[in-house]
């Protein structure tokens, strides 16, 4: 199994707070193929983020890994020393966050931050790790990276300052990478350019990626395999030819009744009646059953697990096969 | 749509100072008709100029120079006083429901105070019934009255938000970027509501957005702006079938399809970034990202002419 860049399994993580424990990651099993795109595509809430973060180890706040394994490349992650897991982070598995603005450092210039990484991790010495962040940038469609090796993120506009984190990420040619929505804050023509880099970085050097987005539109784009979340637990699994052609969980096909057709022309859209439940106060059966059209009797009483139904294809759903 | 003319603007500017005397031109000669009971939507990029232009056209910004009629009424010339029977007729829907309303006032307060500010109602029981029904018309539950914005989720929070644009019968909403904040799946139901208030109580809508998509699905007519000039304005259906300004074709072509057949992007992508509207280019504005510029193209400003039933800025004269 050494071709696998991630293995995540039976993951839990989660908040304790003031009101109880709220369940962010339930059970959460993953993998990751060296060289493939994996996507993970969810609302806001579902725990998408934080499964990010598990697998770097910087939860916020109060969050906790409660259970479960990450492996990257057959090492260990929970339970790591700190130390040992700061070698790695940058190194082996680096992220892309979603508001570049906010993840560099305003009063240190661009070029030094992504030189960081190469004096920690490759020893390098400053001069040829400058030159190793010029030629990085020149990489990921800097222009003049010379003159942008001194600038401020203030100084540049949010597609330069997103390709700064992607050098920043790529600078020492992480196994894994991964991107927190990359391109949300980012305009449509600019999100193109983005989403075309990352996509030929990988090819290039073989690395994974694990795309976290929202947009069904980026993870067709980018994306070999695709996981669904919903309220912290995984719902649907397939490759992204099956789940956009015949996708079977009814959450999903929600989703996909959301996208918004550019050649067809409907008087409604269909809409996901209700909201994303409150993790505090889960329903007792399947926590997408009141949302659902065709929840049952059962559905409301026990929860479903994910059960394969197709090669590569799981779906949590006791109703699968309806309509 | 009945043709009949509810806002039209006329060589619009809006400018704002920037560092070193220089200018930002967010908004540059724009002419724009707005038709009672359709919806106009203005799409582009961010810091093209659209959200400054919807507030421009309600007066909330005094244009720097141009006209801006109102059913009928010039308004830019009107002073203050004069101005507020209009102001009600005009509302604005905002992109972000967390900043939007009032965290210290409860529902009720924040959908009451414009029917208070214009004595709409005798008592306040009467104002009460009235919110009630402006709640059900947007759908959220009468008894969460007495809430306050920090116990609902996003796609709550913009109902309020509608009810609260509503309230007053206005003619035109300006929504800037209404649903861009919310989930896929509330989007959806947000939009859906929209379409319905449209027609229930005959509004007439400016509809910003970024989102091509949304665009889609809301407007009758697309105005697609570029650093601060408008570069095409045709008939939804004309504009996304045959897209003629260049920009507008990338714009398109640039949305992410969500086909996982479909990955042919990489051919036609614009490259480049959005010119600074403080150093606007000579010429077109958008010369500098575009592939077929011509000489032409960096000396003169191509004027909005028409072309068929639409208008179009661009010197290119076959499509």
């Amino acid at each position: 199994m050494n071709d696998l860049t991630l293995k995540i399994e039976n993951l839990s993580a989660g908040f304790f707070t003031d009101r109880g424990y709220v369940p962010a990651v339930d059970s959460v099993s993953l993998q990751i193929p060296k060289g493939q795109v994996v996507g993970i595509v969810g609302e806001s809430g579902c725990g998408k983020s934080m499964l990010a973060r598990s697998v770097m180890g910087i939860l916020k706040y109060s969050g906790r890994i409660t259970g479960g394994s990450i492996r990257l490349c057959g090492q260990e992650l929970v339970g790591m020393p700190e130390k040992k897991l700061r070698a790695l982070r940058g190194k082996d598995m680096a992220m892309v966050f979603q508001e570049p603005m906010t993840s560099l450092n305003p009063v240190v210039p661009v070029g030094k931050q992504v030189r960081e990484a190469l004096l920690l991790h490759e020893k390098m010495d400053r001069k040829a790790a400058k030159q190793e962040v010029l030629r990085i940038f020149e990489r990921v469609g800097i222009s003049e990276p010379e003159k942008r090796y001194n600038s401020y993120p203030h100084q540049l506009s949010g597609g330069l300052r997103q390709r700064i984190m992607i050098a920043m990420a790529m600078v020492c040619k992480p196994k894994l990478l991964i991107a927190d929505e990359p391109t949300t804050a980012l305009d449509v023509t600019i999100e193109a350019q983005i989403l075309q880099l990352m996509r030929q970085l990988s090819k290039e050097t073989g690395m994974s990626i694990l795309m976290i987005s929202h947009n069904l539109g980026v993870i067709a784009q980018m994306c070999d395999q695709v996981y669904v979340m919903y309220a912290g637990k995984i719902v649907e699994k397939a490759d992204v030819n099956t789940l956009f052609a015949d996708c079977t969980h009814p959450y999903t096909k929600g989703l996909m009744g959301s996208v918004i057709d550019l050649k067809e022309n409907p008087p409604r859209l269909p809409a996901i009646g209700g909201m994303v439940p409150n993790l505090l106060h889960l329903p007792e059966g399947c926590a997408f059953a009141p949302r659902c059209p065709y929840a049952s009797a059962r559905c409301q009483k026990e929860r479903p697990s994910l059960l394969p139904i197709a090669q590569g294809h799981e779906c949590r759903c006791f109703e699968r096969g309806l309509g | 749509m009945d043709g009949k003319i509810l806002l039209e603007a006329k060589g619009l500017y809006q400018e704002f100072p920037a560092a070193n005397r220089k200018k930002v031109h967010a908004v540059s000669d724009v002419d724009l008709t707005i038709y009672a009971g359709e919806t106009l939507a203005l799409v582009g990029e961010s810091g093209c100029g659209k959200s400054t232009l919807g507030r421009t056209l309600l007066q909330l910004l005094p244009p720097k120079a141009g006209s801006v009629i109102f059913d009928g009424v010039e308004l830019t010339t009107l002073k203050k006083k004069a101005l507020k029977p209009y102001r009600r007729q005009m509302q604005l829907i905002f992109q972000d429901p967390y900043a939007s309303l009032d965290p210290r006032m409860t529902v009720r307060d924040i959908v009451a105070e414009p029917l208070e500010t214009y004595k709409i109602c005798a008592t306040k029981a009467e104002t009460t019934e009235k919110v009630k029904t402006l709640l059900h018309a947007v759908g959220v539950p009468e008894e969460f009255l007495h809430r306050y914005p920090h116990q609902f989720s996003g796609g709550q929070r913009q109902r309020i938000g509608i009810a609260r644009a509503i309230a007053l019968q206005p003619k035109l909403i300006v929504c800037d970027e209404p649903v861009s904040a919310l989930d896929v799946s509330v989007q959806s139901q947000v939009l859906n509501l929209m379409k319905d208030l449209q027609v229930d109580f005959g509004l007439t809508y400016l509809f910003i957005s970024h989102d091509l998509s949304v665009v889609k699905f809301m407007a009758d007519r697309v105005a697609v702006m570029f650093l601060g000039k408008l570069c095409e304005i045709a008939e939804t259906r004309d504009l996304y079938e045959t897209p003629l300004h260049p920009y507008t074709r990338f714009l398109l072509a640039a949305i992410p399809k969500a086909d996982p057949k479909d990955r042919e992007r990489e051919k036609n992508l614009l490259q480049g970034e959005v010119p600074s509207p403080i150093d606007v280019p000579t010429g077109c504005r958008f010369h500098t990202r575009c592939p077929y510029a011509t000489e032409q193209c960096r000396r003169e400003e191509p004027p909005l002419r028409a072309v068929g039933n639409r208008q179009v800025a661009c010197f290119q004269t076959e499509f």
